[in-house]
């Protein structure tokens, strides 16, 4: 099958044609690019929200519950979720589905599960891109789900417009270490499990970290902080009401144009980036094997086996 | 120690091909998933990413994540004894979805008369109790790569 038929399928609605295009990302198909092109002059449209925190927090489960609140008013809804994968087989168990189960046959959300195969920052390598083919799709909402982080995996950041931080009660330290890294790239902040007795002591704990960035940046709004129980869904509409609000206040200032050059600009670089880290994989191995051994035999260190590379690129 | 698992890593990448996609599901009423998560867990052992949908799945639900997922195959675990209804009917819903391609295999409580059948019905093959993980992993990777 063509490029432009597989794509034509996709912008007509169909969703084993998007499912296929989501794999083409994935698997690095040459085909891609192409897709690619066709799809990105139709999306920047929907609202993108991502989802990040620990392990654990509940982001599943508050998507799920998001979802149902976006269903009523009849918007449809892409989400890509993304688990770790095997750093040895490169296997996956993607097991975020369990908990949108409620929405299988809903043909108007479409779940997209990601092993993270190696790509470093919270997301998997093609899940920007497929992301883009969901909004082509004509999905209003675009969710991005991280695979659980610490403290650096920021990339959602850039993939979405407003970043939700999910964090759980009863993990103190947790929050102590969430200081920096990932507490600064955080729109909103969502202390889930709020039936849980530390509940209110974690929210001070988020509160007091924020307000001494606000205290240093006036500037800077304050962060919203919204209690929420994944599982009755207690909270959620509050947090959608602040998601929404979020991106308002983004376009209203103009913030929203400048994030997303931003993060498109990093987007190429990082495109670019890997295809160059490619290339010179394919060096190292194909032709400079020698250059190897000599690291291995300590003749040769690594910095400048590393430029020795480069320059022949 | 660094260097060389990075070197393993990337040189792996470098030479993935597709990844296999496979949906591991509890259809129906069936609250017993042990043998589901082992089969889970020896597939992503064998470098494959498993789908696991959880428990109590209707077979519409199997096969609406399985075009979404655009996976490779479907295992499903079945102990309820109602797999002459609910499988079968997961195979005619992957071809009313244009997805008659996606391979179904079966591991549970199945009696021997019913193997044949559900070989009929389109099933790829059948795992009963007993069976080492290690023959359905080496089925799925032949089977995967021979469509």
């Amino acid at each position: 099958m063509s490029d432009n038929e597989l794509t034509e399928r996709l912008l007509s609605g169909d969703r084993r044609a998007l499912a296929r295009v989501i794999s083409k990302i994935e698997d690095e198909d040459p085909e891609t690019p192409d897709i690619i092109s066709d799809l990105y002059p139709l999306t920047g449209a929907a609202l993108s929200v991502g989802f990040t925190g620990p392990p654990g927090a509940g982001k599943s489960s508050i998507i799920a519950k998001l979802i149902e609140l976006f269903r009523e008013e009849d918007k449809k809804i892409g989400v890509v979720s993304v688990d770790p994968s095997s750093p040895f087989t490169k296997g996956a168990i993607l097991g975020d589905r369990i908990r949108l189960a409620d929405h299988f046959l809903d043909k108007n959300v479409f779940i997209r599960s990601m092993g993270n195969r190696g790509h470093l920052g919270g997301l998997a390598g093609g899940s920007r891109l497929a992301g883009l083919a969901m909004e082509a799709y004509g999905m209003d909402v675009v969710v991005y789900e991280t695979m659980g982080v610490g403290q650096g995996e920021v990339e959602v950041a850039s993939a979405a417009d407003t970043v939700v931080l999910c964090l759980q009660p009863g993990a103190g330290d947790a929050v102590q270490a969430l200081k920096a890294g990932v507490m600064e790239i955080a729109d909103i902040f969502c202390i889930n499990k709020s039936d849980h007795p530390q509940a209110n002591e974690a929210k001070a704990q988020v509160r007091s970290t924020l307000e001494i960035g606000h205290e240093l940046d006036p500037d800077a709004p304050m962060p919203p902080i919204i209690m929420t129980r994944g599982d009755t869904g207690e909270g959620v509409e509050e947090l959608k009401e602040v998601i929404e609000e979020h991106r308002v206040s983004l376009e209203e200032s103009g913030e929203l144009g400048e994030r997303r050059r931003a993060s498109q600009r990093e987007f190429v670089v990082s495109w670019a980036m890997n295809k160059m880290q490619n290339e010179m994989q394919e060096r190292l191995e194909k032709e400079d094997k020698e250059i190897m051994e000599r690291v291995y035999n300590r003749e040769l260190d690594p910095i400048s086996a590393s430029e020795k590379i480069f320059e022949e690129i | 120690m660094g260097f060389i698992i990075l070197d393993r890593l990337s040189t792996e990448r470098s030479l993935m091909a597709e990844t296999t996609r496979v949906v591991v599901a509890k259809v129906g009423l069936d609250g017993h998933d042990r043998g589901a998560k082992i089969i889970a867990r020896a597939l992503r052992d064998a470098g494959m990413e498993v789908i696991y949908t959880g428990l109590h799945q209707t077979p519409e639900q199997i096969v609406e994540t399985t075009i979404q997922e655009d996976a490779d195959a479907i295992g499903v675990s079945i102990l309820s004894g109602a797999h002459m209804t609910l499988v079968p009917r997961i195979i005619e819903l992957l071809e009313e979805n244009d997805a008659g391609d996606v391979l179904v295999f079966v591991g549970g409580t199945i009696p021997k008369d019913d193997i044949p059948k559900l070989k009929e019905a389109g099933v790829g093959e059948v795992f009963t109790p007993g069976t080492p993980t290690k023959k359905a992993v080496e089925y799925l990777q032949e089977a995967v790569a021979a469509s």
